[in-house]
């Protein structure tokens, strides 16, 4: 789950990691109101959706006057901001973050991941902050310098010092810097995050850090410890149909594709977009149906799928383990009456009780295309989806 | 022979009075597995699925002498379930349970490479061992016992190379489920080492997904360590990048964890691969044959 800039700087800053004066405001008034606050001649408008790249988007402005600030954020506000991180119709900002503007002296890139190869919290830290830090990994990993904590010992200071040295950072900033990190490491913990990312911490002319940016993930599988922090979750910067599938116990992933199909377990259902493709189809989705599926989901996950207007056919594929065939069977009958669609089925089951399964569907006289296997399911759901494409 | 269990390996089952533990600890029982007690904290002392209750691990492990402990414990206390079994020295610990906080992951990690216990999952369907022991979740009649091992990071796509294979004729010595969360247990490393010691096994089926690098640093043990034919198949090929297909630890995030990169590591290693899950059993039979 991610958290806005606004919501992970509170936290820095609650946990003691310096950021600039901000406040958050939901219109152009607003805005102006709160920069009237803040004082000082120079703002910045940022804002707040859930994708990097903001700056180069437009979504980062700088305003020298109260007008400015308004215009900026009339402008933003209802708008949809598209980044290098999100899809062609981008995120909605409802809300902008107005800070004060600072003179910046240097730029540092730093985070805070949980590491899968290392099993363990790496730091990162950069000496050019402010950019893509994937970029700066490719093109000159000598600026990158990297600390893995020992998940037993926790935190070993010489290597932070270590790290501040590598950024060529002046003995008298060490101890600021180094402390900054511990406390990115406390927060880490205390919100179960998998990433907490600094992009950039800046030097002011005095000297001074501050955190120019912040974000912050949350674990998804951590959430249910969470509370607080699930309450600040926004619903408006995620996929609509996704989250209704997560809500559903489905996992549902939106594509591109006019295929869609329907699978039970996370690598079956991936590797069934991925035979769609080899026979020269586009899935639609990915959708997860669960190891344990009863009719009730089976019928919201064809739901699902059908609201999306591109869907030519459906491949249904399940290997029956513990779900037994005929059951799954008669979800898909229940579900396609209920339904009442034009789309093509193509159903391809395998597993316990697949006869009584398979015998159900074709007693059920409904025009759904049975597949001996995988290979043959893809290749009929790609013909049927081509077929229907031309009837409509 | 077969690798890390068999028909005599003695098991307990923590959380078997729960619901999801008693159905499959009973399927295990029916396969033949020697399932000898189970574990529930406040439930010691009485008896279920015929076997003896236990409150810790520690009091199972010294009354039935179990070697094996399978989980089915709630995401939330999973972890410490873990651990627990660790603390009782259990040689080989089976987490079933999907949706462990990654951070507790971090801490058993490092709890279990200071022990002599391995790990399987968590967020797998287990180990099976084909017409001897089964820890899991797996739909058991789909086995057959054979020359092939199995690896898999995910649950249905490891029942599909089973399918094939049996339908090949080429049956299973060992297949493992490794789970499909970032921070986990056995790697295919540690699999392909027991693989290829194993005399019973004379291929082996790798299936990955997208997400990390193990499937590439398995590419290179394959390379230099590994004479048996191997056959892997990557799920994800076309899965958009920065998106988590169901799996916690099927993301490509940025440059890192894609289908086409691990495709690529295996044919540069030399490894055959298979684009089509379709055709993992038919490659494997032209391997051998």
């Amino acid at each position: 789950m991610n958290l806005h800039e606004y919501q992970s700087k509170e936290l820095f800053s609650d946990q003691g990691i310096p950021v600039l004066n901000g406040m958050v405001a939901d219109s152009p008034q607003e805005a102006r109101k709160v920069a009237r606050q803040l004082g000082g001649d120079q703002w910045v408008v940022k804002a707040q959706v859930h994708a990097g790249g903001r700056g180069k988007a437009g979504g980062v402005k700088l305003a020298s006057n109260l007008n400015e600030v308004e215009l900026i954020a009339s402008k933003m506000l209802g708008s949809r901001l598209v980044t290098k991180q999100t899809d062609q119709i981008g995120l909605p900002i409802n809300l902008v973050y107005i800070e004060i503007g600072i003179q910046i002296k240097r730029e540092f890139y730093l985070s805070l991941v949980i590491d899968r190869s290392k099993e363990s919290w790496t730091f990162i830290g950069s000496s050019e902050g402010g950019v893509d830090i994937e970029m700066v990994a490719e093109k000159t990993p000598e600026r990158i310098t990297k600390y893995t904590v020992d998940p037993i010992f926790g935190i070993d200071s010489n290597q932070l010092n270590l790290m501040a040295e590598k950024l060529s950072l002046d003995f008298h900033l060490k101890e600021e810097f180094t402390s900054i990190l511990k406390k990115i490491f406390v927060l880490a913990k205390n919100t179960d995050a998998s990433q907490v990312e600094i992009n950039p911490l800046i030097l002011d002319q005095n000297d001074t850090f501050f955190a120019l940016d912040a974000k912050i993930v949350v674990e998804d599988n951590s959430l249910f410890r969470q509370s607080e922090l699930v309450l600040l979750k926004d619903a408006s910067q995620e996929n609509e149909v996704e989250l209704r599938a997560s809500e559903n116990g489905l996992s549902y992933v939106s594509l591109d594709g006019d295929i869609a199909c329907m699978v039970n377990g996370a690598g079956l259902a991936m590797a069934t977009m991925d035979l769609i493709k080899i026979h020269g189809g586009e899935p639609a989705n990915f959708l997860d149906v669960g190891g344990n599926t009863t009719t009730e989901k089976v019928t919201a996950a064809f739901e699902l799928i059908l609201e999306n207007q591109n869907v030519k056919a459906i491949l249904v594929n399940i290997f029956g383990g513990i779900v037994r065939c005929d059951v799954i069977a008669e979800g898909i009958i229940e579900a396609v009456k209920t339904t009442d669609s034009p789309v093509p089925i193509v159903v391809r089951l395998e597993g316990t009780n697949v006869q009584s399964g398979k015998a159900k569907l074709l007693e059920s006289g409904l025009h759904i295309i049975s597949a001996d296997d995988l290979s043959d399911a893809a290749e009929k759901v790609v013909i049927s989806a081509v077929n229907y494409g031309k009837s409509i | 022979m077969s690798i890390l269990v068999h028909r005599n390996s003695k098991i307990i089952c923590q959380g078997i009075t729960g619901k999801q533990g008693t159905f499959h600890a009973n399927q295990c029982i029916e396969y033949g597995a020697k399932i000898v007690g189970g574990v529930t904290p406040g439930k010691g002392g009485q008896e279920h699925l015929g076997v003896p209750v236990f409150n810790t691990v520690n009091e199972a492990k010294e009354q039935t002498g179990a070697d094996v402990s399978v989980i089915f414990v709630p995401a939330r206390y999973a972890a410490e379930a873990i651990v627990d079994a660790v603390k009782a020295r259990i040689e080989l610990i089976v987490c079933i349970t999907e949706g462990i906080p990654v951070k507790d992951m971090i801490n058993v990690k490092s709890k279990i490479k200071n022990s002599d216990s391995k790990l399987i999952g968590p967020n797998c369907p287990g180990i099976i061992t084909p017409e001897e022991t089964k820890i899991g979740i797996m739909p058991d009649f789909i086995h057959q016992k054979g020359s092939i091992g199995i690896i898999s990071r995910s649950g249905t796509l490891t029942y599909e190379a089973v399918y094939q294979t049996s339908k090949n004729n080429l049956g299973q010595s060992t297949c493992i489920g490794i789970g499909g969360d970032p921070i986990k247990g056995l790697n295919f490393i540690d699999c392909l080492k027991l693989f290829e010691a194993d005399a019973q096994t004379q291929g082996i089926v790798l299936v990955g997904e997208i997400g990390g690098s193990d499937e590439e640093k398995a590419a290179e043990f394959i390379k230099e360590n590994v004479t048996k034919p191997v056959v892997a198949y990557i799920a994800g090929i076309s899965a958009p990048s920065g998106k988590r297909m169901g799996h916690a630890g099927a993301i490509v995030s940025g440059n890192e964890g894609s289908a086409k990169g691990k495709y690529d590591a295996f044919r540069k290693a030399g490894v055959t691969t298979v684009e089509s899950p379709a055709l993992i059993g038919e490659t494997m039979q032209s391997l051998l044959s």
